[in-house]
């Protein structure tokens, strides 16, 4: 019993001294059920939005009168809509709205929040108080509210919405950088680096950045599913993705109009985009326990 | 604690004035002549002329916002363009819809999320627990607006309990005005419940662990009484702080929920405004929002200080 303890500690000791960062994150991940589920459903998502027109079965903006609410049948299997269109069609083309305005908007946040960041926490002094009372105003406008009256003074399309929750969104990443930049920047490495003579921009971009990507990469996952919502939420009044093309949003707007006699509208883009930020809820908790350093 | 106090209220100073910049900005953003919108059929150039003088849109904008930021200082956030009723009249008429509608939500979250969070982490890894983490996933991931859609179909068009939409004060009929209401307080408590069981867990979790509850367990002490007096004290007062910022999130939730629901708050109020392009009504809305979360982070930041000796130094 005690030989078997002994040898087996070893051997788990090496395998994690030559296992690198990233391939034990991966590996934890992979341990948990839930952000594996998560990652299956997100890619099935990932494929429909990328093949949607090989995919689907009929155009996702004809319109037909003589198909118009019609319930669920083995040739419309989700349905038809207001304007004799197939809700499946429509909620699998809705895909690309809701994932690129996800992704596109979190990268706005990302490319401007973390610069700001890593020279807010980095730099100190005047610049860090201005940046910090700038974060700390936008975020003390609610998240939704500050996103709606954007989207709405910059004229409602897609492309503006992405505007609106990316600079809604940025804060969160200014403020998480600026948090992790002052915590690692008292690191010995960080010291050492700066003894070596490297000059400022290259401590932060190369010493501490890969060191703070970890959160940055939670934060992003979580924060992903979040724009997906706000998204929705302003393509279902309105200021989002425009008539007749797609997307989640704007299908439960024009539903709510007709629930009483065609429910099947109402159910399916809901589900979908319960199910795409389910799973990156998933996947955002599992990155997090994964990156843990404190969970070897 | 003085000391602290001053502090975070000074802080606050700068804060207040960058929200009021960023509002202000917002309209700057906003296509077209306002003087156009506000004239609508008149087409009179002398008219547009008279109005933007009214205004002050003549103005260059730096003055325009130091009359802004003088009438808001003195209560006044100027009149709404569409229906010409002073802004803070319509924010009085539609905040306590809204904070009756906050109330219930944050009542409906404790009573869900806190006990959710007690015996998940009471009886960790246990179909309970696995069953909270559940709840807390789906809390977490429902758009409030598909739920409210789906409450409706459920309870107001198959089961014909709960009126669809519509809102009727608590002064005038109390029963229906719980009726009309308890739907988008769920709405809204739901995703509040999620996050207030994941903080409830965690933080019984780790007090259960403590020196303290292990010699309260050592003296004896029922299982319950542990729980209940010993572990439950000191985990919740962060979770109540915490629950105390959420109403800044509940803000944010009524505009979709009081759309969905039709109620005349706040939430509604705002996208109203929006779509008629009466900024003066967003900029009030947007303001006194935003003051309401300062002023909630303030107070939550004070009583985690009251409640934690160990801060207080």
């Amino acid at each position: 019993m005690t030989d078997a303890v002994l040898s087996a500690l070893p051997a788990a000791g090496s395998q994690d001294e030559l296992e690198s960062p990233a391939r034990r994150a991966l590996r934890r991940l992979f341990k948990r059920k839930g952000a594996v589920v998560g990652l299956v459903v997100l890619s099935a998502f990932i494929l429909l939005a990328l093949f949607a027109p090989l995919i689907v079965p009929y155009d996702p903006i004809a319109t037909s009168w003589t198909l118009v609410r019609k319930p669920p049948t083995a040739a419309h299997w989700f349905g038809t809509d207001d304007l004799g269109r197939d809700v499946l069609t429509r909620v699998i083309f809705g895909t690309r709205a809701s994932l690129l305005a996800g992704a596109i908007s979190v990268g706005i946040a990302l490319t401007v929040g973390v610069p700001l960041g890593l020279i807010s926490g980095y730099r100190g002094g005047f610049i860090d108080a201005l940046i910090s009372r700038i974060t700390d105003a936008m975020l003390a406008c609610p998240f939704l509210i500050l996103a709606i009256a954007l989207a709405a003074f910059l004229g409602p399309s897609l492309g503006n919405a992405m505007i609106a929750i990316g600079v809604t969104a940025t804060p969160i990443f200014i403020r998480l950088t600026r948090g992790q930049v002052m915590s690692v920047k008292v690191e010995d490495y960080v010291e050492a680096a700066r003894a070596m003579g490297n000059p400022r921009w290259r401590i932060a971009l190369f010493h501490i950045l890969p060191n703070i990507l970890p959160a940055l990469l939670v934060q992003a996952t979580l924060s992903i599913a979040a724009a997906i919502i706000a998204e929705a939420a302003l393509s279902f009044l309105g200021l989002g993705q425009q008539p007749p093309a797609p997307s989640w949003g704007s299908m439960l707007n024009a539903a709510q109009r007709f629930l009483t006699n065609a429910p099947w509208m109402a159910i399916w883009p809901g589900l979908a985009i319960f199910l795409v930020v389910l799973s990156l809820n998933l996947v955002g908790d599992g990155l997090r326990d994964a990156l843990d350093p404190r969970e070897r | 604690m003085l000391n602290f106090l001053a502090r975070r209220i000074v802080q606050l100073i700068p804060t207040l004035f960058f929200v009021s910049i960023l509002i202000f900005s917002l309209q700057q953003l906003l296509p077209g002549d306002p003087a156009l919108v506000m004239a609508g059929e008149e087409r009179d150039p002398a008219v547009i002329e008279q109005i933007r003088h009214q205004y002050r849109l003549d103005q260059p904008i730096p003055v325009q916002y130091v009359y802004w930021v003088k009438g808001v200082l003195s209560g006044d956030f100027g009149e709404s363009l569409r229906i010409k009723v002073p802004v803070r009249e319509l924010i009085a008429q539609k905040l306590p819809v809204t904070l009756q509608l906050a109330s219930m939500a944050i009542v409906i979250a404790f009573l869900i999320g806190i006990p959710a969070g007690i015996i998940s982490a009471v009886k960790k890894n246990t179909a309970w627990d696995y069953g909270a983490n559940i709840f807390a996933l789906w809390g977490i991931s429902t758009p409030n607006f598909w739920l409210g859609i789906m409450l409706i179909f459920l309870f107001s068009i198959k089961l014909g309990w709960l009126p669809a939409s519509g809102y009727v004060p608590l002064a005038e009929d109390w029963r229906a005005s719980l009726a009309a209401t308890i739907m988008p307080a769920f709405v809204l408590g739901n995703a509040i419940a999620a996050i207030l069981m994941r903080h409830t867990r965690s933080a019984m979790l780790q007090v259960l662990e403590s020196d303290y509850v292990r010699t309260a367990r050592a003296k004896g002490l029922s299982e319950r009484s542990v729980i209940l007096k010993h572990a439950m004290r000191n985990a919740l007062t962060p979770v109540i702080t915490l629950g105390a910022l959420e109403l800044g999130t509940l803000l944010s939730g009524a505009v979709l929920t009081e759309q969905i629901f039709s109620i005349p708050g706040f939430g509604k109020l705002i996208v109203d405004a929006v779509f008629n392009r009466d900024y003066a009504v967003v900029q009030g809305v947007v303001l006194v929002t935003a003051t309401i979360y300062i002023t909630l982070n303030l107070i939550a930041d004070i009583a985690y200080i009251l409640v934690n000796p160990r801060l207080r130094a």
